[in-house]
């Protein structure tokens, strides 16, 4: 049974970005639904990172629509982490509420809710730090749990592990799976096929701005329907 | 050189004795200059704020202005000022002029300005970094304000003790619409012209010895605070 106030599936129809009449992205259609992580896949300048910005509402489509489900505003039930974290000057602590002030939350909600963010992703005992001397996986581990505590139905994820070592890697996408686990929908970019296969419900193949593939996980990397995303798979250069 | 030996060790004197008239001197220029100060904050933090985070046309004028503004003549800014608190003047009815209220206005409107140019300064650079995860977090460019007037409370404090620092070293603006008056107008800085052209170098010695120790005390404080932005700054 699905939730009455859900607001997936999301429904992507046509959706194109021109910046400064170059075409990013042009004719992407698909549907994102609640279930695991939908990963975005495709070599650098494929469009990725702006396909994530239009879908959570920070760049406005040149052309297309985006289109939520339900009666609920969508805007509040979505968050997003950002390839380079952007923490504020304050606390690891303040760091987590403060999203959570700007959303209305009463100032004991806000705590216990920040807390329990930090106790999922390991900086409950670096809650009083000031959050930028962190180190950079720390940092990233952070965002996320900043971004958790706002507990969204949905969750943007634009390359989180692109500079971090594999160790901090493994931590992040630790902390990702277990989101996903409590049913938070995952939609991610990434242009490291390892983390994809090991992230990934469904692949969608990103390609010089179009969407070439939208499949389950299982299939596109054993089989994939169009030479490019093979090409892609088997390590060969394209662009 | 004896005569100045004579007004340094007088001049200290009248502040080891913690003499009545210097003490009144130095805590008016200090009533003053806060009061200027914590009137400026209020105009110029949140107008250099809205001005970080808003973007319209004319806004590239404004900014050349308010920067222009930094370098106001502290004598030229006095001499709006008393054209507006005159008898005859807009603001003629209020009976402001030759009181300390007039010069808490003057030096306002002297570094309400230069706190508005700094913090805009600041708050740009933080808000280029920010504007996109505050805009995640469902926060537009108004509900920022107070974010980044938060994040950037060590730097801003910076700003105000540099405001702090203007308004009590600066000497055209209290005299000309406070008028120097003795025991109720006078401050430090119009203190020691007046003095120094009578040649009572003693006074205007010791005051000039205590407005140094107060800048530098500002000055220290500053630098102080620079340490602590940049360890949460990281």
């Amino acid at each position: 049974m699905r939730a009455p106030d859900t607001i997936l599936p999301l429904t992507i129809e046509g959706l194109g970005f021109a910046r400064d009449g170059q075409p990013i992205l042009s004719g992407v259609s698909f549907i994102i639904d609640a279930g695991p992580p939908s990963i975005i896949i495709g070599p650098n300048g494929a469009g990725k990172s702006v396909l994530l910005r239009l879908l959570h509402g920070l760049l406005v489509p040149s052309a297309g629509t985006i289109q939520w489900s339900g009666i609920a505003d969508p805007r509040p039930r979505q968050a997003m982490v950002f390839q380079r974290p952007v923490l504020l000057r304050r606390s690891v602590l303040a760091n987590a509420t403060c999203p959570l002030a700007l959303a209305g939350l009463s100032r004991a909600e806000q705590l216990a809710r920040a807390h329990a963010a930090l106790e999922l992703v390991g900086l409950a005992a670096l809650a009083d730090r000031p959050a930028r001397s962190l180190s950079g996986g720390e940092q990233q581990r952070l965002a996320l749990g900043r971004a958790a505590a706002l507990r969204p139905e949905i969750l943007f994820l634009d390359e989180p592990c692109a500079s971090l070592d594999p160790a901090a890697t493994q931590a992040v996408e630790a902390i990702i799976a277990r989101l996903a686990t409590a049913g938070t929908k995952i939609v991610m970019t990434t242009h490291d096929l390892a983390q994809a296969r090991r992230l990934a419900g469904e692949a969608l193949f990103l390609h010089r701005g179009r969407l070439l593939e939208q499949s389950p996980a299982a299939r596109f990397f054993t089989d994939p329907a169009t030479s490019e995303a093979a090409a892609f798979l088997a390590g060969a250069l394209v662009w | 050189m004896n005569d100045v030996n004579a007004a340094f060790a007088a001049a200290a004197g009248l502040i080891v004795d913690a003499d009545p008239a210097v003490l009144g001197i130095v805590m008016l220029s200090l009533q003053v200059s806060v009061c200027a100060v914590a009137i400026a904050a209020v105009i110029g933090l949140s107008l250099g704020a809205l001005l970080a985070v808003t973007r319209f046309p004319g806004r590239g004028a404004v900014v050349v202005a308010l920067n222009a503004l930094m370098g106001l003549p502290p004598v030229v800014c006095g001499l709006l000022v008393y054209l507006l608190l005159s008898r005859s003047g807009p603001l003629g009815q209020w009976g402001l002029l030759f009181t300390p209220s007039a010069m808490i206005f003057a030096q306002a409107v002297l570094i309400a300005p230069i706190l508005a140019a700094l913090t805009r300064q600041v708050l740009e650079s933080y808000w280029e970094e920010y504007a996109e995860q505050l805009r995640s977090f469902g926060a537009g460019p108004c509900r920022a304000v107070p974010t980044l007037l938060w994040d950037g409370r060590f730097a801003l404090l910076t700003v105000l003790l540099a405001g702090f620092g203007r308004a009590s070293a600066e000497v055209g603006a209290v005299m000309i619409v406070g008028g120097n008056i003795e025991g109720y107008t006078r401050v430090m800085t119009t203190a020691i012209a007046l003095e120094t052209s009578k040649g009572d170098l003693p006074l205007a010695l010791a005051l000039g010895i205590v407005l140094m120790a107060i800048v530098l005390g500002v000055n220290a404080a500053a630098h102080a605070l620079r340490g602590n932005a940049t360890r949460w700054a990281g």
